[in-house]
């Protein structure tokens, strides 16, 4: 059953299409890679999954809610079954790693302080940061913020979690180590997982299922073969990094021997 | 002409769309302003409006302090020098402390407010939506308003009202040494001046008026911050922003405030 439903999901923005028409089902408890270039729409759609922004028209149906006709009760109801991840991680600067964790267990639930403590250890335990509890985002690195927003989405034990370009700005040591983090996360917690990336090794490590966006449209969505056997153009171009913007040498050089001969005759 | 008639109209239709804006966040801020209290709001968002208080009222003290004494001085000295001609010294007395108490230090700590914590609010709230910590918060199922404006303007109401009220004192003093120096009045002979020549109306009227620029100070600074868009650069031209606005709209309601306390005093 699709945990997350959408259809004929079109956003513009200033009258500037750049989702058209998508549709597609994510399934419970599936891994579901967004993959796309850049500009192609892929962290637009993700806004929409988790109802930042509204669409022009269709619907995104998330745990059998529209969320993008619902009211703002319902989505934050929505919200609270959602763990996400941004791309810089988006830790509030002005608390310690164990306040930003606990932040949504002291917000939204009664738990007794000396057990928000507990759950805000084992998580971040599980990210392996239970030493750096006490310490604010700008004193860690770029994986270690990552991994303690992971750790921070983890704490109302979602249903669905969410990864903005996890790999980005990370080294390739490290960029495995979250992913290896993702896919552990996934065995032990059951959940949907959903990826926006456009790094081709991690997103063939953790995916069950693909989406590859190009221009606001899927051209291809499936399994890890079937994306790999694709022949769309555009998945083909993607994968087998054919650049489509080749500098032609022709014509700088043409332009600096116009420029040359310009010079000569000002001389 | 048409352009021009459009350029003028696009700009009014601006003009009107930041007023719009400005009042859906006041009214909104308002709902969420019972979480900011103590006792019976949320906790935490009172321990940040107290941590706002020392930011905006504390930290200000010795500049506002400063500001006042130097106009103290101004305003008696500039007063002297004509009033002497007219052998009315003594009115110097009723203008630094009617000017103060109506003018002068509601309006002097608002210039001050704003160019500090004005331009402080813009640059963190601005700050937070670049590094995605507002979407955060919003995926989190809190309110922005609630959890960042609601007590930044909880601290501003109570802390720029009683900066203006040592601001009063700092200038009356300023004038008592004036006095003191240029006609050797004594200074409890100075004070009991004072008393007579303010009347409680006046110190009501200060206040009112503080506590409207407190308003505009906090909420023209956030909404600079929540319309940044883009990078770093974009923070910098909210921060800028933030104090220009609010300084002309301080000085805006300076006269209408002044304009309608005017009629209702006329009898």
């Amino acid at each position: 059953m699709a945990i997350i439903s959408i259809r004929d999901l079109v956003v513009e923005y200033d009258g500037r299409r750049i989702l058209d028409g998508l549709n597609l089902d994510i399934e419970q408890g599936e891994t579901m890679v967004l993959l796309g270039g850049s500009g192609s729409g892929k962290s637009t759609l993700l806004r929409q999954i988790i109802g930042l922004e509204r669409p022009r028209s269709g619907t995104v149906i998330v745990n059998e809610t529209d969320i993008t006709r619902c009211s703002q009760s319902e989505l934050n109801h929505v919200r609270r079954s959602i763990g996400v991840t941004f791309q810089g991680g988006a830790l509030f600067n002005s608390l310690t790693l164990e306040d930003n964790v606990a932040l949504n267990l002291r917000e939204h639930t009664e738990l007794a302080p000396s057990i928000i403590d507990l759950v805000v250890w084992m998580l971040l335990a599980a990210v392996g940061l239970s030493e750096f509890g006490k310490l604010h985002p700008q004193e860690l690195s770029g994986g270690m913020k990552k991994r303690a927003a992971v750790a921070r989405a983890l704490a109302l034990d979602p249903e669905i979690l969410v990864f903005d370009e996890p790999s980005a700005g990370l080294d390739p040591v490290v960029a495995a180590e979250l992913d290896e983090l993702i896919l552990l996360l996934k065995q032990v917690y059951q959940m949907t997982v959903i990826v926006v990336t456009h790094e081709l090794t991690s997103a063939f490590k953790i995916a069950d299922r693909l989406a590859m966006l190009y221009d606001g449209a899927f051209v291809a969505v499936g399994t890890k073969e079937e994306i790999k056997n694709s022949k769309d153009p555009h998945v083909r171009q993607f994968l087998d990094r054919i650049p489509s913007n080749v500098a032609k040498t022709t014509a700088i050089t043409s332009f600096f021997e116009r420029y040359l001969e310009a010079s000569e005759v000002n001389q | 002409m048409a352009t021009q008639l459009e350029r003028v109209g696009r700009k009014t239709l601006d003009q009107l769309d930041y007023l719009g804006s400005l009042s859906i966040q006041l009214w909104v801020t308002l709902r969420f302003m019972g979480k900011a209290l103590p006792f019976v709001g949320n906790r935490s968002r009172w321990k940040a409006s107290v941590g706002q208080m020392l930011q905006i009222g504390v930290d200000a003290l010795p500049m506002v302090a400063l500001m006042a004494v130097a106009s103290g001085f101004i305003l008696a000295m500039q007063g002297a020098s004509e009033l002497r001609r007219f052998g009315a010294l003594h009115y110097v007395i009723d203008l630094v402390a009617v000017g103060f108490t109506r003018e002068l230090g509601p309006l002097l700590t608002a210039v001050a407010v704003s160019g500090r914590s004005g331009s402080a609010f813009a640059a963190e709230v601005g700050t937070m939506e670049v590094t995605e910590e507002i979407d955060a918060l919003r995926v989190m199922a809190f309110d922005p308003v609630e959890f960042v404006l609601a007590p930044k303007y909880l601290a501003a109401l109570i802390a720029v009202p009683c900066l203006s009220i040592i601001c009063n004192v700092c200038g009356i003093v300023a004038g008592g040494i004036f006095m003191f120096f240029s006609t050797h009045l004594g200074f409890l002979l100075y004070l009991r001046y004072v008393l007579t020549s303010i009347e409680l109306r006046d110190i009501i009227s200060g206040l009112i008026k503080s506590i409207a620029f407190a308003t505009i100070i906090a909420q023209v600074g956030c909404l600079e911050g929540f319309r940044v868009r883009g990078g770093p650069d974009a923070v910098g031209r909210s921060t800028t922003a933030a104090v220009v606005k609010a300084t002309f709209l301080v000085i805006i309601a300076d006269a209408v405030f002044t304009a309608i306390f005017y009629f209702m005093r006329k009898p």
